[in-house]
């Protein structure tokens, strides 16, 4: 190709942009996961089972599950994601796939962030779209049901996100995933407390505008923080190994 | 003299409370092979992950073409290619996809040339099967398929003749020799008896650390 | 100025700094904290709504301002960890999480002993109490990664990006819990946040805060020292201080 053409510095000018690469990130992660599409079906299965064990467990009470329902299903979504972040790095890691991930000449943070944004629509979005089954078998209403969905729309990146800083720190050392799911939920705190509050608002019946527009700024918070400290927890992840 | 590509200055690393060398001085002129050598331990892929700029864990200088490295991390990392021990190849995608995946961030490359360089490293006929379905040697091959499309003029070779047969390493060593005589400069640990002609050395390990 | 910063980064010079001031610290707060805490448990008026029970306080509230502000601090230092790479920064952040931990503890302690008479239960999910349970949560995340990675200088590294994504949230938690407090409960009694503190109240607090303070410099320091040896074991210095009988 290139056997007597004399090796010269490329120019700026030559490279791809980001945006490109980022779809390309994105991209490659959506096709390895249908490779492999028992592993988007874990979570669903998880949240489902998750769900399951309120009634049995507590109380399959109408009365109790109407009260209860929207903050099972937003702790078991919340859970499900914690349990499928392991592996947000973790495969890339393992075979080499993500230190050529960080050798592109691109910002580190955008390729996190294009990777998180995967991972989100693999596993968030989803659970997102079961909801409103599992909420009819929680006997919750039409309008609860609604809200908690929106509400876990918002909320489901912003635990991607946050979370990839989890696995980011966590990469490669033993027992990762329980040292995961310890640095991380303390985090997840306020995305919960906001996500159940909007429901029990709205079941109340009071406007919940307000609730949402704040759980969006959490979001374009966790948008425009996480991906750096993700990318700066990676560098140092693989310095480390 | 030319101006060297690489130069390093008094480079010093410590891992888990080990010092894995220090003091550590070299330059990487244009048109050489080096070798990094030492027993095992002596820290020659860490060596190799610190000038490919993954490890951020040591201290001194490192200067690409007279610049602070640190400094031009975009620009290194446009002409410079780095192959690990760990092959960098998704088992689950197929050889032509994980070529694809690779240079996507770096630059645009049609899938003619990409065919091409499989078919260079003997792959001709499984372009489109998954890799988890290949040998070891015909995955790491996957990975060399890069070398052919290169055109980065520097090379960081970390173990890469692990599992290739006797013809496959002959190839690579003429294609190391050849990135050399194009003015490139290649780096490379091996545990394979390499010899060509004019190689240079980066000697770890035994207390003492050779300037060349 | 950038030279006394480049000194602050030596380990040795801090060493004999550490050294030199210990027993200062060491003296005055326990001076403080002794003097504190004897005039609130012992001469104190009582209190007229709770009478007896309020006086716990003087250990809680300094508990728990020291629990928040070691955070803060260790906030801090790991911003000079990632950016300059001193090595006290990462010393000091290994030293001191435990100890806050445990002043998070006492003050989830002093809090419960103290909701026994007030509230007639151990615990309330109370917003304050809610809120230092997850930042005994976010230290107890501090540490156990800490624990968790080998080497040294990528721990320090690690912790310092954790402690920074932390403190970030440090308000939104604080936000969410008051916010889900007030949708859950009725306003009961707030611990601490009493109105109008008598003259007599307030100054023995204050005194047993910068008690509590002073010792926790003290016990920064000591711990520090202690890292210090344990990381430049190889140095001639810390050869020489050893061989001198730790003088």
């Amino acid at each position: 190709m290139n056997a007597d053409v004399q090796l010269s510095l490329k120019a700026e000018d030559a490279a791809i942009g980001p945006v490109r690469a980022m779809i390309a990130v994105f991209a490659r992660d959506v096709r390895v996961a249908f490779r492999q599409r028992q592993d988007l079906l874990n979570p669903l299965l998880f949240f489902t089972m998750v769900v399951t064990l309120f009634p049995l467990g507590v109380s399959p009470e109408v009365a109790f599950l109407k009260q209860s329902g929207a903050g099972i299903l937003w702790v078991a979504a919340l859970l499900s994601v914690l349990l499928s972040l392991d592996h947000l790095f973790r495969h890339d890691f393992d075979d080499g796939t993500l230190e050529q991930l960080m050798l592109q000449p691109q910002p580190l943070f955008l390729l996190v962030l294009a990777k998180t944004m995967a991972h989100w629509m693999l596993t968030g979005l989803p659970l997102v779209l079961l909801t409103p089954v599992l909420g009819l078998m929680l006997h919750l209403d039409g309008n609860s049901v609604a809200t908690l969905c929106l509400t876990l729309l918002i909320g489901t990146p912003v635990l991607s996100l946050v979370g990839a800083i989890g696995a980011a720190l966590t990469l490669g050392l033993r027992s990762a995933g329980v040292l995961l799911s310890l640095l991380i939920i303390p985090l997840y705190i306020p995305v919960l407390i906001f996500g159940t509050g909007t429901v029990a608002a709205a079941a109340e019946g009071s406007p919940v505008a307000g609730y949402l527009a704040l759980m969006g700024a959490f979001l374009f918070l966790a948008l425009t923080l996480a991906p750096f400290a993700a990318a700066a927890a990676l560098r140092i992840s693989l310095s480390n190994s | 003299m030319p101006e060297p590509l690489l130069q390093a200055v008094s480079l010093e690393c410590e891992r888990d409370s080990r010092l894995l060398f220090q003091n550590l001085s070299f330059s990487i002129l244009p048109g050489t092979v080096t070798r990094v050598e030492g027993p095992n331990g002596s820290g020659k892929t860490t060596l190799l992950r610190i000038l490919a700029g993954l490890n951020d864990a040591w201290s001194g200088e490192l200067h690409w073409c007279g610049k602070p490295r640190e400094q031009n991390r975009e620009s290194y990392l446009r002409n410079m290619l780095y192959l690990g021990h760990r092959p960098g190849i998704k088992p689950l995608l197929t050889p032509l996809e994980n070529l694809r995946a690779l240079m996507a961030g770096r630059r645009p490359v049609s899938d003619e040339v990409l065919l091409q360089a499989l078919a260079g490293t003997g792959l001709s006929g499984f372009e489109h099967v998954a890799c988890r379905n290949l040998s070891a040697g015909q995955q790491r091959r996957v990975a060399l398929a890069r070398l052919l499309i290169a055109d980065e003029p520097l090379w960081l070779l970390d173990e890469v003749f692990t599992a290739i047969d006797a013809a496959g390493v002959e190839a690579i060593e003429a294609l190391l020799q050849q990135r050399a005589a194009e003015g490139g400069a290649v780096i490379v640990t091996t545990h394979h008896d390499l010899q060509l002609p004019g190689m240079k050395f980066i000697t770890l390990g035994a207390g003492e650390n050779d300037e060349c | 100025m950038w030279q006394f910063f480049h000194k602050l980064g030596s380990p040795k010079w801090f060493y004999g700094i550490a050294t030199r001031f210990m027993p200062w610290l060491l003296a005055s707060g326990l001076l403080l904290l002794v003097a504190g805490i004897v005039w609130g448990l012992a001469f104190a008026p009582k209190d007229y709504l709770q009478g007896n029970s309020y006086r716990i306080i003087f250990i809680h509230v300094p508990a728990a301002f020291l629990a928040q502000s070691i955070y803060i601090m260790m906030a801090f230092s790991a911003v000079v960890t990632l950016v300059w790479r001193m090595k006290l920064a990462d010393v000091f952040v290994k030293a001191v999480a435990p100890v806050g931990l445990v002043f998070t503890f006492l003050s989830l302690f002093t809090g419960a002993v103290w909701g026994k008479p007030t509230w007639g239960t151990w615990w309330v999910w109370d917003a304050r109490l809610t809120s230092m349970l997850i930042l005994l949560f976010l230290y107890g995340g501090v540490i156990a990664l800490d624990r968790a990675i080998n080497d040294e200088k990528s721990a320090a590294r690690a912790v310092a990006v954790l402690v920074l994504v932390g403190v970030v949230n440090i308000p939104i938690i604080k936000y969410s819990v008051d916010w889900w407090n007030t949708l859950h409960q009725p306003a009961t009694f707030k611990l601490t946040e009493k109105p109008s503190m008598a003259v007599e109240m307030w100054v023995p607090l204050v005194l047993a805060i910068l008690g509590l303070y002073l010792l926790f410099g003290w016990l920064a320091c000591l711990r520090m020292k202690t890292e210090i040896l344990i990381r430049e074991q190889r140095t001639r210095w810390v050869r020489d201080l050893v061989l001198a009988g730790g003088k």
